[in-house]
């Protein structure tokens, strides 16, 4: 048996999995980061649009600061989100971006004096200021007060991404590639580390660690038309989940966005929005500001995909083989602007729809995006259940973004994560010691072993891209944009059944070393368990809100569902995950549920929110004379890891 | 073209050969397919795994031209099979082999992992600021001129598919050549004010036959590139700024 021993072992190579290996190996800690593929073509790579911080260079983003960023962000969650993870975030986000900087990313910096921009519509000047010449740029994305959101073209998540890992390559961080990790070592309470397979040889390695990290990212090809990387199949929680212990938290709460292209489910950034992209009809007609006067296309994005969804269904998609869709219009904004700040879109355009933005249409509808759920932990990263497992990025439900994720706080996420998480991922290491017997390790490599032998000797069975591709077919029509009972109940008893029937899948590739077939053999079963926990979540979630929307519950119901759904597979036996709820306390939140602001909003309140809002206006008429920090800190005090709790400086105003 | 519609039957000949099969002999294999509308070669590949053989090898991960995993050799060139729409040959037989000048895990599938992490230990691909981990990340970032940060992002867009190097003649003759994604790289850093590096220190990594001066300009680089880096522009530049570290240097 092959072991490997570390003190951080960290399981995926995007920017959240490299972010935080460098926190612990920056601290002096054995660290090795394991990925199904080389690093720099991790999914993070595809984040194209930006990195939410708030910076405030850019004239649109005046006065713009943490406390904007932090209820923006609440606000989008739709108020499921944890405020004190919320508020590490947006406090940490400008030291990410900057020190981005000084690792080598070349963001888009602002040019002093007048430029033209679309906005509404419309052709205006504005003018940059001559101090903040220089400084990194802003653009304007959904459901955000000021343009914050830092960008290198839309090629941000690329040129992140090579920054990181190169940062990482200067750090002689170990990356193992073509690793797959099948399951977690634990004991029921403390976790190991894993047991690996190498995707090349089909040999089995034991990777053992004091802190296993899951840097995964998220589960969006449970869907058949998904905006995400082949790889993003959610095996991290998978893992996790597998463990018995260890809960996922708000798995049904799924993002899709406005605008990937039809049929080919490729993304076309918030950004061309954001610039002043419009969203239009069969008859040429933008629809936007009949649903939304206010945010029109740069509302939320579960707001714009279901209203773009309901206008398709009043019969004004553009028919097409594919079924029908919008428009997206970036032609507005004009060849310049697209060639330099929209070129990964063009050539998207160029190359899977033979088109050019530049003059023509670009068709889109929502499609999955995001997962904002994934496995839960507590501030610092940790699992709540399982000691020395941490989580960071999309894998994780950490839990900042709630029932809805804003444009550009994604890759903001995974570099700020892995930055606070690292840092309690190294405590952890310090503090710990490696007592794990052999024999445990024997035996989780064994159950590895004797399941892939299984899979391999079984000579008839159930198909595998059989099941997979029926457990994407009920994800696309039972458990989409709009979700209802009748529809949940039949997607769950459906996936039941092929839960059942993926313990006896027979393969035709019988190869034990590189072998795609066995590969999907492997996944296939979690991710219908993955599927079912999504699927019975938001079949038990009987509300509204943020991206869960359900047709026979529209209204958001705090009274009764402000909470946070943890999924647990407690038995290998079962059939169905085993759901508790993590209550959200009104008062401690510094900001109380209240309206976003869009459209025809519902909400049933919570009894604590009227207390918890005169509270707050106590303590504000209480203490006249302090600062937005001060005023901040007795609300709802956090705390962030040492080096990253200074204030951030903005030019004009300083530390203010 | 509606549902109803047949599209025609393509031959895909393909390269098989699985290192890790004891015996396994490297040969081509055809396999046909209904041709469906707007079918990349990342659709096709899949499909005939899925329907008719189980062991095909390939590399996808974004499927949409952005993480340059999917490099072969289409018809003859190199390209990212992912973004590749079969209508775009004329004839229905499509050629894919792997592409050269990477260790091949099998199939269609190179290990350009390998060689890029390689690379980049070899050329040092990150920005080399002794000071650069005590600037006080809560303070304002450093200013850079906005032309100068468009013009870096322009030589960054490099997402190592290794096309470039499949192109290149002279990598065929010299396995240690840099070959266009280095020099490209060091294009990159060179610009970069935030790294310190001079250009005598940059000698050291290019200014021989295994670097720059091994170039026979044949320019595959610049004519397979999938996203269209000046390479030429570049190694030129770099030839010149290392010619004058030479004379500098006696």
């Amino acid at each position: 048996m092959k072991i490997v021993y570390s003190d951080s072992l960290v399981i995926g190579g995007g920017l959240a999995g490299l972010r935080a290996a460098i926190a612990t190996r920056q601290r002096g800690l054995d660290t090795i980061v394991l990925s199904l593929i080389p690093a720099k073509r991790s999914h993070s790579a595809a984040a194209q649009g930006g990195m939410q911080a708030s910076l405030a260079a850019v004239v649109k983003g005046e006065g713009d600061n943490e406390d904007v960023h932090f209820a923006d962000t609440v606000r989008g969650s739709d108020w499921g989100c944890d405020q004190n993870v919320a508020r590490m975030f947006v406090n940490t986000a400008p030291k990410a971006v900057r020190q981005l900087t000084v690792w080598g990313v070349p963001w888009s910096r602002v040019r002093k004096g007048p430029r033209q921009v679309v906005i509404n519509a419309e052709r205006v000047t504005i003018v940059e200021k001559d101090e903040s010449h220089g400084l990194i740029s802003g653009r304007d994305f959904g459901g955000t007060k000021k343009w914050r959101t830092c960008f290198t073209a839309d090629g941000t998540g690329h040129a992140m991404l090579y920054a990181m890992d190169n940062k990482a390559i200067e750090c002689e961080i170990p990356i193992h590639e073509r690793k797959e990790a099948l399951a977690l070592i634990h004991d029921g309470t403390t976790c190991y580390g894993a047991v690996v397979r190498d995707l090349i040889t089909g040999e089995l390695i034991a990777y053992v660690a004091k802190a296993t990290t899951i840097a995964t990212g998220g589960y969006g090809r449970l869907y058949a038309i998904t905006t995400n990387a082949v790889i993003s199949d959610g095996m991290g929680c998978a893992i996790a989940l597998d463990t018995g212990v260890a809960p996922l938290g708000n798995m049904e709460a799924v993002q899709f966005h406005p605008t990937a292209i039809v049929p080919a489910g490729i993304l076309t950034t918030e950004g061309c929005r954001g610039d002043g992209g419009l969203l239009k009809d069969v008859d040429g007609y933008r629809f936007m500001p009949d649903y939304e006067p206010d945010k029109k296309e740069l509302a939320s994005r579960d707001v714009v995909s279901r209203r773009m969804t309901e206008h398709i269904r009043k019969g004004k998609g553009v028919p097409s083989p594919y079924g029908a869709h919008l428009w997206l219009d970036i032609t507005l904004l004009g060849k310049q602007h697209i060639e330099k700040n929209l070129r990964e879109v063009k050539e998207i355009c160029q190359y899977f729809l033979g088109i050019n933005p530049v003059k023509d249409w670009i068709p889109v509808r929502p499609t999955q995006h995001y997962s904002m759920g994934g496995v839960r932990t507590k501030p610092n990263g940790e699992s709540p259940a399982l000691r020395g497992l941490f989580a960071v990025g999309e894998a994780a439900c950490w839990d900042m973004h709630g029932f809805n994720r804003l444009g550009g706080n994604s890759v903001a996420e995974t570099v700020v994560a892995g930055m606070i998480v690292g840092e309690h991922i190294a405590d952890y290491c310090d503090g710990a010691s490696l007592d794990i017997p052999t024999s445990m390790v024997r035996a989780a490599v064994d159950r590895e072993e004797a399941g892939i032998t299984g899979l391999i000797d079984r000579t008839s069975g159930n198909d595998v891209y059989e099941l997979k591709n029926a457990m994407q077919e009920i994800m696309m029509d039972k458990v989409g944009i709009f979700r209802n009972g009748k529809d949940l109940e039949k997607a769950v008893e459906e996936l039941r059944s092929l839960v059942v029937r993926s313990r006896t899948i027979a393969i035709k590739n019988k190869a034990r070393s590189s072998n795609p077939e066995l590969v999907e053999a492997l996944r296939t079963p979690k991710m219908i368990k993955l599927a079912l926990c999504v699927a019975y979540g938001a079949l038990k979630r009987t509300e509204s809100r943020g991206a869960h929307s359900r047709e026979d519950y529209p209204e958001r119901n705090d009274r009764d569902w402000l909470n946070r759904t943890l999924a647990y597979w407690k038995s290998e036996k079962d059939d169905l995950p085993a759901l508790e709820y993590e209550r959200l306390d009104v008062m401690k939140m510094e900001l109380p549920p209240g309206s976003r602001g869009y459209g025809d909003a519902r909400i049933i309140p919570h009894p604590d929110t009227e207390k918890r809002v005169r509270e707050i206006e106590e303590i504000k008429k209480s203490t006249p004379e302090a600062d937005r920090f001060e005023l901040q800190r007795s609300l709802m005090p956090y705390d962030v890891p040492k080096g990253y709790r200074n204030k951030n400086e903005r030019v004009g105003v300083g530390d203010k | 073209m509606t549902n109803n519609d047949h599209g025609r039957i393509l031959k895909f000949h393909i390269f098989r050969f699985n290192p890790q099969t004891p015996g396994d002999k490297p040969r081509m294999q055809t396999f046909e397919i209904e041709e469906i509308p707007q079918m990349t070669i990342f659709i096709a590949v899949n499909q005939i795994r899925e329907k008719i053989d189980r062991t095909l090898q390939f590399d996808f991960v974004c499927r949409a031209g952005i993480c340059g995993s999917c490099g072969m050799i289409i018809n003859g060139k190199p390209n990212l099979g992912c973004r590749t729409l079969t209508s775009t040959f004329k004839k229905p037989d499509i050629t894919l082999m792997p592409l050269p000048g990477f260790e091949l895990i099998g199939d269609l599938s190179v290990n350009t992992g390998k060689f890029n992490r390689a690379l980049a230990e070899r050329i040092q691909t990150w920005i080399h600021d002794q000071e650069a981990e005590n600037r006080d990340i809560s303070r304002l970032e450093e200013r850079m001129d906005p032309g100068l940060a468009e013009e870096i992002y322009e030589l960054d867009r490099c997402i190592e598919c290794g096309c470039c190097i499949s192109a290149c003649g002279t990598k065929r003759m010299r396995p240690d050549f840099l070959g266009a994604m280095g020099f490209m790289k060091i294009a990159r850093f060179e610009l970069d004010p935030r790294d310190k590096r001079d250009v005598t220190e940059w000698y050291e990594v290019v200014g021989n036959d295994e670097g720059v001066f091994g170039c026979m300009s044949l320019m595959g680089c610049e004519d397979f590139c999938p996203k269209d880096l000046p390479h030429q522009t570049k190694i030129a530049y770099i030839r010149r700024k290392m010619i004058g570290a030479a004379l500098a240097k006696k």
